[in-house]
């Protein structure tokens, strides 16, 4: 049984994880759709969407941390894959909209009526069959994460540089969908969406059932990962990450460990942000901005990078102190986040898991940082003689 | 007999004409009366009376007319005009009049077709001005309106001009007349297409457009079409340099807000996100320089703003590194989420400040207007930033080179530890490397503040083509930033005609993304044994 493997190299923190989101899959569209809204248990339906756009967010953390905390590449540029996803699932919801429209065009979305279009652009082909659109959200991201990678990689661009780039990716992709003839819904992006598969995007049964489908996700996404930086293939991950030049001296071909591990991670980016457009019912431009993907980087430092857990729990607790601080103090939400990045990296470096754990037990294993940091000065230290 | 009748018809004819002429003693008279109407048409007519009168106030009674500040004084039935101080003269004899009630004033209203009408008059008016820049002037203006009716006066100014310069222009005006009046003979008509060519300015090339498309079949109409030829790819080539100019501006705004960040990335390796922030400080600090400054000095504005943005920012700069960047010394990444925090707690707090609003900052008198060079046309502010980008480039260049703290700076830039080996205090350096490359961003933020909006996200948009030059450049020298910024600045505003101006930025993200595989290190990369793996 390859499950039963996978569940054996699971810690009791994962398990935990693992029943707790399929626990909250069943239990909380139950809460909303079964419970009467009077009742102090009944969840009401934009909490549900606010908290299955909470599990989006963690999934594209848990990506992040795949790279980040697994493989020691910084991406700041994640959101683009997020956004690639969203777009794919916006533009297979744009087409079920059909003759729904304010135009009543059965064949063009609204904003192409309006910009004269004649006739479907070819990119836009093939959308309004769900699984084409379905493929195309791990596709397109993954395709762009294999050649943006298979060149980064392969000439050995690492650490800030590399991070940089991937800011300057997501920020050229930002711009040209910012674009009207890009033929993307150009600043107003992909809205007004009617239907998916059938059910009306806006019904409280959609919704509950979208939460579900982003839990159940989560835990699919939490278990591959968790198998690849467990297997032997994870171990040589976390070499490249703390002594790239090591592995490499040892023989293994570090730009196909990383590219196989940054592929993945986009794609999981990009089905986060397919199930996070139709929950939030928009998709534009201003999500390939580098401010978003930086943030989601903050996600990771809080909950503890190189934990997987620790992504999901940084996501989730980040993104619902900023719903509540935005809500209480808009104007001092920017103080707060600012001050977060700042604290979490100076005196958390290993986030609210590695926090916890140190509390637990005394004698701590190295943390990874600290680790990079020794074997940077040992190489250094060599190369200097 | 017959002589006494015809000395009587003689007589009687000069008395009839004493007589005429008494009546209409002044014909400036005349035409001030049709302005006591206030119709259009009857204003028209007068404005074309007045620029043949050669009367001595004309020009002002059209300035006044033009301005909105003549009048018909209702209780006397005569034509006043204000000066821009609100005194009040007589149009008819240009002095001061008095006893003037101003509840009695009645504009008289001009529309958009008269405004042209006035300022082809005066056009034509200061033909005969004794200032040569005004004769050029008012030739240039006859040239855009290139009216007919100018043609005697111009003639006219032609025949008594000495100045080489206001000649050329006079002729051209008559060239512009010419070209286009049917009944002008031919040879005259292609000497003139000629002049055009010659001047071969926009202006022109519109004129033998249309003469072109007017002109039927012969020597006029090829003679239009191979000057419309000769004037278009004139322009062209005026186009791409003027092209290279706004690149080379571009490329100083870029150097400015690059050159900072490629020091503190030299010297200690960590991509400083505050780095825009920085630059915002350094607007801002122009901004409260200008306010508490007395407009007596606003002359000076800039100077006192420059040093000040740099202290400003560099304190800042310094307070950060202390605060937060030395404790995070070997963790570049950890470093750049931590600067990004402070970039956004920096962004709110200028906000919370100052308001969200863009602030104005008033350019000083020589930093306005342009200079026009041929067909290229230079911005006086954009000079300056580029005058301001090369002092600082040779300053910083100096501060490398020949001081003590240079030296030390490069020796970390180069081996840290070695440096450090050698009894450098590197945490000093650092400190002191991140205080000059903050302060440098501030400069830049004065600059910035010319030509851009202040407001709490002016950094924002300089940041990542920051990065772009630092990463393009690389950091093993400041040549490499300027080489960066150079192509950076000049592609993207080559690229623009042709693309747009998002797709060019586009297309040079990707470039970067491309180049930065065949070159991990920049243009100018840091060789030897430090280099880090």
């Amino acid at each position: 049984m390859i499950t039963g493997r996978f569940l054996a190299k699971l810690d009791r923190l994962g398990i935990a994880f693992i029943i707790l989101m399929l626990a909250v899959a069943i239990i909380v569209p139950v809460l909303a759709l079964a419970i009467p809204a009077k009742s102090a248990f009944a969840i009401p339906p934009y909490v549900v969407a606010l908290m299955g756009k909470y599990l989006c967010y963690a999934l594209l953390a848990l990506a992040l941390d795949l790279v980040w905390g697994y493989c020691g590449i910084l991406s700041l540029g994640h959101g683009a894959f997020f956004a690639l996803g969203g777009y794919a699932m916006g533009m297979y919801l744009m087409r079920q909209i059909g003759a729904r429209g304010v135009y009543a065009n059965p064949i063009l979305p609204d904003f192409m009526v309006f910009l004269n279009y004649k006739e479907l652009p070819i990119p836009w082909w093939g959308f309004n069959f769900f699984p084409y659109a379905m493929a195309m959200v791990m596709l397109v991201p993954g395709l762009l994460a294999f050649a943006f990678g298979w060149f980064a990689f392969r000439s050995r661009v690492t650490g800030v540089y590399l991070s940089i780039i991937t800011q300057a990716l997501t920020y050229a992709l930002k711009l040209a969908f910012f674009r009207n003839d890009f033929g993307f819904g150009g600043n107003n992006g992909l809205t007004d969406f009617k239907d998916i598969v059938g059910f009306n995007v806006q019904a409280d049964a959609t919704r509950a059932a979208l939460f579900s489908i982003s839990a159940i996700a989560l835990v699919i996404a939490f278990i591959l990962a968790k198998a690849i930086v467990t297997s032997k293939y994870g171990k040589a991950l976390i070499a490249v990450r703390d002594a790239e030049s090591r592995v490499r001296f040892l023989g293994y071909r570090v730009e196909n460990y990383k590219l196989f591990v940054w592929v993945v991670s986009a794609v999981i980016a990009g089905i986060a942000g397919a199930l996070y457009v139709p929950q939030v019912g928009i998709i534009n431009p201003s999500e390939f901005d580098p401010g978003n993907s930086i943030e989601a980087v903050i996600w990771v430092a809080v909950g503890g990078r190189g934990t997987l857990v620790g992504a999901v729990l940084g996501a989730i607790v980040v993104n619902f102190a900023k719903t509540y601080f935005t809500g209480v103090f808009p104007e001092y939400w920017l103080f707060g986040l600012g001050a977060l990045f700042v604290l979490v990296t100076l005196f958390l470096p290993k986030g609210i898991l590695g926090w916890l754990s140190s509390l637990r037990r005394k004698p701590t294993p190295a943390p990874p940082a600290s680790l990079a940091e020794r074997s940077t000065i040992a190489e250094e230290g060599g190369s200097a003689q | 007999m017959t002589l006494a009748r015809l000395f009587a018809a003689l007589f009687l004819f000069c008395c009839l004409a004493a007589a005429s002429s008494a009546a209409r003693a002044d014909p400036l008279d005349d035409t001030l009366g049709l302005f006591l109407d206030d119709k259009f048409p009857q204003t028209e007519k007068a404005i074309g009376q007045l620029a043949i009168s050669g009367a001595p106030t004309g020009t002002q009674i059209l300035e006044a007319l033009a301005d909105n500040r003549l009048f018909i004084d209702k209780a006397s039935k005569t034509i006043v005009f204000k000066n821009a101080a609100g005194d009040i003269f007589s149009a008819k004899t240009g002095e001061k009049a008095a006893n003037i009630d101003e509840g009695a004033l009645k504009k008289v209203r001009v529309n958009n077709g008269l405004r042209s009408a006035i300022d082809a008059a005066i056009g034509s008016m200061t033909l005969a001005s004794p200032d040569p820049a005004k004769r050029v002037a008012g030739a240039d203006a006859v040239f855009k309106s290139h009216d007919p009716k100018d043609l005697p006066a111009v003639d006219a100014a032609l025949a008594k001009e000495k100045d080489q310069h206001a000649a050329q222009a006079l002729r051209q005006a008559r060239a512009a007349i010419l070209v286009l009046s049917a009944d002008a003979p031919e040879a005259d008509r292609l000497a003139a297409v000629g002049l055009l060519k010659e001047r071969g300015d926009q202006d022109a090339q519109g004129l033998l457009d249309e003469l072109s498309q007017k002109a039927g079949e012969g020597p006029l109409k090829a003679a239009a079409l191979a000057g419309l030829a000769s004037i278009k790819s004139r322009l062209a080539l005026w186009d791409i340099v003027q092209n290279l100019w706004y690149g080379l501006s571009a490329s100083s705004v870029l150097l400015l807000a690059a050159i900072g960040l490629a020091i503190t990335f030299g010297v200690m390796g960590v991509i400083n996100m505050a780095h825009g922030e920085m630059v915002m400080l350094g607007a801002y600090s122009t901004f409260i320089v200008q306010s508490l400054l007395p407009p007596a000095f606003a002359q000076w504005s800039l100077a006192v703003a420059i040093p000040l943005a740099f202290v400003i920012a560099g304190c800042m700069g310094i307070l950060i590194e202390r605060l937060v960047i030395r404790y995070l010394y070997g963790r570049p990444l950890e470093t750049l989420l931590a600067t990004w925090g402070v970039s956004l707690v920096l962004q709110q707090l200028v906000r919370t400040i100052f308001g969200a609003n863009n602030r104005q900052v008033v350019a000083p008198t020589f930093m306005s207007g342009s200079i026009e060079v041929g067909g290229l046309s230079i911005t006086t502010g954009r000079l300056w930033i580029i005058v301001l980008a090369i002092a600082v480039f040779t300053a910083l260049q100096l501060v490398l080179r020949a001081t003590s703290f240079g030296l030390r700076m490069r020796a970390v830039t180069q081996n840290r530890r070695m440096a450090a080996a050698m009894g450098i205090s590197t945490g000093r350096i650092d400190m002191l490397a991140f205080g000059l490359g903050s302060g440098i961003a501030g400069i830049a933020g004065v600059a910035l503040s010319q030509i851009d909006n202040v407001s709490p996200n002016l950094g924002q948009g300089y940041i990542i083509d920051s990065f772009m030059v630092v990463v393009l450049g690389g950091v093993g020298n400041l040549w490499g930033t300027l080489l960066g910024a150079l192509t950076l600045g000049v592609a993207n505003k080559l690229l623009e005609p042709f693309v747009g101006a998002v797709l060019g930025k586009i297309i040079l993200l990707v470039f970067i993304i491309l180049f930065i595989q065949k070159r991990p290190r920049g243009l100018f990369a840091l060789k030897g044994r430090a280099v880090e793996t």
